[in-house]
């Protein structure tokens, strides 16, 4: 039964031993020898584009080749450690907002050595990626939250669509309204586990927080983080959101485009799989959160960063610059995620008219930064243990987020 | 006595496994060594460790998931064994003379066993699903509404088990037949003789000759059983994973909780010290098993 865990460990193992080496020190003193530099990224359908940065990266470094490193998602970040505690990691490689303190915080990767203008991308991107006033590599792309909504079940029940302006009581009143339990449809679906699309965002809405900006506690027994909390588990309580067990066995995703759930909080990169989806393509659109004590949306998005232990730092550095330029961005645009240089977004906004896609960028002059710490692995973990309580009714929300509070407090003084 | 010549023997017999010692020295052995040290320091997420002694095992034994992720793997370990007697009399029917098709029904019941874990339980969860499974629209057919079979804490166990020994039957059958194989037909001949008829043959010849295959394919279940790991990763956990999961406090094995403690949340030394854990019961279960086989296993 384990063989296929012990494949894993040993082709990581041999991986590791496979690529030490390499890579002549002689290159680190003289800036024009030819050098070859691994990019590690963990998206297939990205690739490509990744591919055309690296050749028109070195149309203008004739001396630098990038060799693009495809690891998919799932075996990510174990292979990267792997290869990052066998000292063979890849020079540049992709980092996201959880991941990112561990990284740092190890010397894994290394703080940006010039100066760089950072004022070209969404200050919570950048913020995010700061480490102890550091900061650590450029942003490539964001994503923001919508709700996504299926316009042929509001026609049906007659409800009007999202305006711009929504609050929580305007969609409490459309779930409602949508919900036909005799049908099998719901409002909408009170998912556990994609915090960044459902509760993070409520917990902002209501005034609440994750983790305190210094890092060092939870916010969890926080009234107001509750009452973000409870917003979703109210929805459950009243029938307007299948309970967990059938979100366990179907994702609210998969029930969104069966036409069993009416309004799915889902991110901008939702926009391939929903219109390429025979059930959802031109049956859906999107409108922003709706507006708690405020208006919120977690905004997250991927960086390139350069390897700690690289051999050859000035060339690394000089892509990542180029990744993170103007020129880098509006290739990144046309086909691939919303770019994070300010004002190169466009054209990913008209890869398609048919959907308000602009509610996506005008919801970053709001949003706030994914919740993150050193090893925030350990707590996400937590998050789950705890709320499955909550969203299963077997213990009231306010003394499950209370214990989930204490439980991260503890694994927080441990960082 | 020794012949003379006997020592250069011994030596080209040493040097033929030298090999495959070498092979399991390097890739068990030291594993196991390396691991019973890590489980006594506590581990940076990216190498670098310090040592704390028996702290991780003073944790195990107050880490209610631990006691938890126990009762789960024994459970499971102990239901799976139904495995053997389903094993045995499928073995049997498929080992009558004259029977057709005896080659297509061997192979249906192998085909799980080369089929890969990953597949087996993302067929069977779809077959599970609480609204569009297959197993709930043949029940809802007689008026039962099913419930979500890996998402109740009531019945993800025993859908779990169900699915263990329908992939591991055919293993076990065909060591079985194996071992049909080898009785020899005067002992039938002669218990018909003496007017034993098919029954008083099955539990007097077949079983008791059977016993040494049915101790061999035990320990090997157990041993199975106890490292459960992919079928509950992938029939747990839809996109959320599987701590999402309502039933997961009743599908939380010990080989899923040492995955997340080593991979997920970076507490590396504690996982080492849970497969330490993990590897003290299997040689426990293992060692009584062979100290009751006198009790029911015949060698022949």
């Amino acid at each position: 039964m384990s063989k296929r865990l012990s494949a894993l460990l040993l082709g990581g193992l041999l991986a590791v031993s496979a690529c030490s080496g390499g890579g002549d020190d002689k290159s680190a003193a003289d800036p024009n020898a030819k050098v070859t530099l691994s990019y590690g990224v963990w998206d297939a359908n990205q690739k490509p584009v990744m591919e055309a940065l690296a050749t028109d990266f070195t149309k203008t470094h004739p001396n630098i080749t990038i060799q693009v490193q495809l690891t998919p998602w799932a075996d990510y970040w174990t292979k990267l450690k792997a290869s990052v505690t066998g000292g063979a990691a890849p020079d540049v490689f992709w980092m996201n907002g959880p991941n990112f303190q561990l990284y740092a915080s190890n010397k894994v990767i290394a703080p940006m050595p010039g100066e760089a203008d950072l004022s070209v991308y969404p200050k919570p991107l950048t913020d995010l990626y700061t480490f102890e006033g550091k900061p650590y590599g450029l942003p490539k792309d964001m994503d923001t939250v919508g709700v996504w909504y299926n316009k042929a079940l509001f026609d049906a029940k007659k409800v009007p669509y999202p305006k711009d302006d929504w609050t929580w009581a305007d969609f409490q009143a459309a779930t409602a309204k949508l919900t036909d339990a005799a049908k099998g449809i719901y409002g909408t679906a009170a998912q556990l586990g994609s915090f960044q699309e459902y509760q993070y965002d409520t917990i902002a809405q209501a005034g609440g927080y994750v983790i305190s900006p210094d890092g060092k506690k939870s916010g969890y027994d926080d009234p107001k983080t509750i009452a973000g909390l409870t917003f979703w588990t109210d929805l459950i309580k009243n029938k307007q959101s299948p309970d967990l067990k059938t979100m366990t066995d179907t994702t609210p995703i998969q029930l969104f485009e069966a036409g069993k759930i009416a309004m799915y909080w889902g991110g901008s990169w939702n926009v391939s799989e929903f219109t390429a989806n025979t059930y959802t393509k031109g049956k859906v659109d999107v409108a922003p959160l709706p507006r708690g004590e405020k208006q919120a949306t977690i905004i997250h998005g991927v960086a390139n960063v350069v390897s700690g232990k690289t051999e050859h730092p000035d060339q690394a550095w000089e892509f990542v610059k180029y990744l993170g330029s103007k020129d880098a961005a509006e290739i990144l645009g046309q086909k691939g995620p919303i770019p994070a240089y300010n004002g190169t977004q466009t054209a990913w906004v008209k890869a398609h008219p048919e959907l308000k896609l602009q509610t996506f960028l005008d919801s970053v002059s709001y949003a706030v930064p994914f919740p993150v710490s050193k090893n925030t692995a350990a707590w996400n973990e937590a998050e789950l243990t705890y709320l499955t309580k909550a969203w299963t009714g077997a213990e009231p929300t306010d003394k499950a987020a209370t214990e989930l509070a204490q439980a991260m407090n503890s694994l927080l003084a441990k960082e | 006595m020794r012949r003379p010549g006997s020592v250069k023997e011994a030596l080209w017999g040493y040097a033929f496994i030298a090999p495959t010692g070498l092979g399991i020295a390097i890739f068990y052995l030291w594993p196991v060594l390396q691991t019973a040290y890590f489980s006594l320091t506590e581990w940076g997420a990216f190498g670098g460790h310090t040592w704390t002694g028996i702290d991780n095992y003073r944790r195990l034994g107050s880490d209610p998931e631990v006691g938890r992720a126990l009762v789960n793997t024994l459970s499971y370990t102990g239901l799976g064994l139904l495995s053997i007697p389903l094993a045995i009399g499928f073995a049997v029917l498929l080992n009558r003379k004259g029977m057709r098709f005896v080659g297509l029904y061997r192979t249906l019941f192998f085909l799980p066993v080369v089929t890969m874990p990953v597949a087996i339980a993302m067929v069977w969860r779809w077959l599970y699903n609480g609204d569009y499974g297959l197993i709930n629209y043949l029940l809802s057919l007689i008026g039962i509404d099913g419930p979500n079979w890996v998402a109740d804490p009531a019945t993800a166990l025993y859908a779990l088990v169900v699915v263990g020994i329908w992939a591991s039957v055919g293993y076990n059958l065909i060591i079985f037949l194996a071992g049909l194989q080898a009785i020899p037909k005067e002992y039938y001949e002669a218990a018909a003789i003496d007017g034993a008829g098919t029954w008083r043959q099955f539990f007097h010849v077949t079983l008791p000759l059977l016993s040494p295959t049915a101790f061999f394919v035990s320990v090997v279940s157990v041993i199975g059983s106890l490292q459960l790991f992919d079928l509950v990763y992938v029939m747990a956990g839809a996109g959320a994973g599987a701590r999402a999961n309502p039933a997961f406090p009743r599908l939380e094995t010990v080989v899923q909780l040492f995955y997340d403690r080593a991979f997920v949340t970076n507490d590396r030394g504690y996982a080492a010290a849970i497969v330490m854990m993990l590897l003290l019961l299997i040689v426990v279960l293992t060692a009584i098993q062979f100290r009751f086989q006198k009790r029911w296993v015949h060698y022949a």
